[in-house]
């Protein structure tokens, strides 16, 4: 088995560590860095995360258990990280009810609540490991985090929220949580698929992109109408 | 377990990619198009989805705009996914048919205004090019 990625592999995560630095520099320059600043602090720590990750493969290889370490731990602290960049869309787009102490108390207890879920599921299997936990929990966060953004989605048509940057953030986490849970239980019900492999990196550089173009295309102040973008017509 | 997760996930994926394809085209669809895309392109005010396929190759021509790389590919899998549907689900369900013309034809004047971009992108680089 080969100790390192490949061509292809290293390519695109190359893009996504590009990308992920070209939101941050998009949302300075269009002076969204501080709006959004749990999202741009969350692509900031990705890249931070992916030349880490680097680091490790270069000196341990990939099929060393301390960058499994490196990458399954980072890659639950980036999850936890992401789903508090997704509450903090909630508060966003509850701006103006000022329900913002129970969306917080809200998160916390979900979040307590999926890390006591993971841990019971761990419990029950034969190999008892820290890394199946946290493996466990990136899993759950994604699933939980689709639903999560599939409600603010909910929310924002039922509220008629028209702030264009907010809605096309919220679309592409959408796609980006649903497209990753879908990844992880296609994982689960065909382990042996190699292609799986190919495809979580992938949709990994899409968020960043959408996020991109989110920050440079759009002003903050820019509005459009959600009844042209519900599936059925409103 | 994994199954459902999938089948769920799957769903909303679907969701979520139409409505940010739609909200993508929404950006646009105000813009008008000049008269020489309109010339070019044959589409006098509104679009038919079978415009589409002919301004994509129009585009090919034209120098790319690093921004609309990804988006372009984003409307171009959405249309993908609309004459998906309609062949296949729209053949049961007529009402289908009338909702994928209209979102085919959104993303064909979609496509022409980024051509109408494209064009006046190349104008200005040839100016650049010409004070030098």
């Amino acid at each position: 088995m080969p100790d390192s990625i490949g061509y292809a592999q290293a390519a695109i995560w190359f893009l996504g560590t590009i990308l992920e630095v070209a939101v941050v520099v998009c949302a300075v320059t269009r002076h969204s860095f501080r709006r959004y600043l749990c999202l741009n602090l969350y692509m900031f720590f990705s890249f931070l995360v992916s030349v880490g990750r680097y680091q490790a493969l270069s000196h341990f290889g990939l099929r060393s258990s301390e960058y499994k370490f490196v990458y399954y731990y980072s890659d639950a602290v980036l999850t936890i990280f992401l789903y508090l960049a997704l509450i903090t869309l909630y508060l966003h787009v509850f701006d103006e009810m000022k329900v913002e102490k129970y969306v917080r108390l809200a998160a916390v207890i979900l979040l307590a609540g999926t890390a006591l879920f993971s841990y019971g599921v761990v419990q029950q299997s034969q190999h008892r490991m820290l890394t199946s936990f946290v493996y466990e929990l990136s899993q759950n966060l994604y699933f939980v985090g689709l639903v999560l953004t599939y409600l603010l989605w909910g929310a924002i048509l039922k509220l008629r929220e028209t702030r264009t940057q907010l809605i096309q953030l919220v679309l592409s986490l959408g796609v980006y949580f649903s497209a990753f849970a879908a990844t992880f239980a296609l994982e689960n019900m065909f382990p042996k698929l190699e292609s799986v492999t190919y495809i979580a990196p992938v949709f990994g550089c899409l968020l960043p992109l959408a996020w991109a173009y989110a920050f440079w295309r759009f002003p903050h102040d820019a509005r459009m109408s959600t009844a042209r973008l519900a599936m059925v017509p409103r | 377990m994994a199954t459902l997760i999938f089948l769920l996930s799957a769903a909303a994926l679907l969701q979520f990619f139409i409505s940010y394809s739609r909200s993508l085209i929404a950006a646009s669809i105000k813009q008008p198009l000049s008269a020489e895309v309109r010339d070019v392109t044959g589409i006098p005010s509104t679009a038919a989805g079978e415009d589409f396929a002919r301004v994509i190759q129009l585009l090919d021509l034209c120098p790319e705009r690093p921004e609309e790389r990804g988006r372009l590919r984003a409307i171009n899998a959405y249309f993908g996914l609309l004459n998906f549907v309609s062949s296949t689900l729209a053949r049961v369900i007529p009402a289908l048919m009338s909702w994928t013309e209209m979102e085919r034809a959104q993303c064909a004047y979609f496509a022409a205004v980024t051509l109408d971009r494209r064009i006046a992108f190349s104008r200005d680089m040839l100016a650049q090019q010409s004070e030098v």
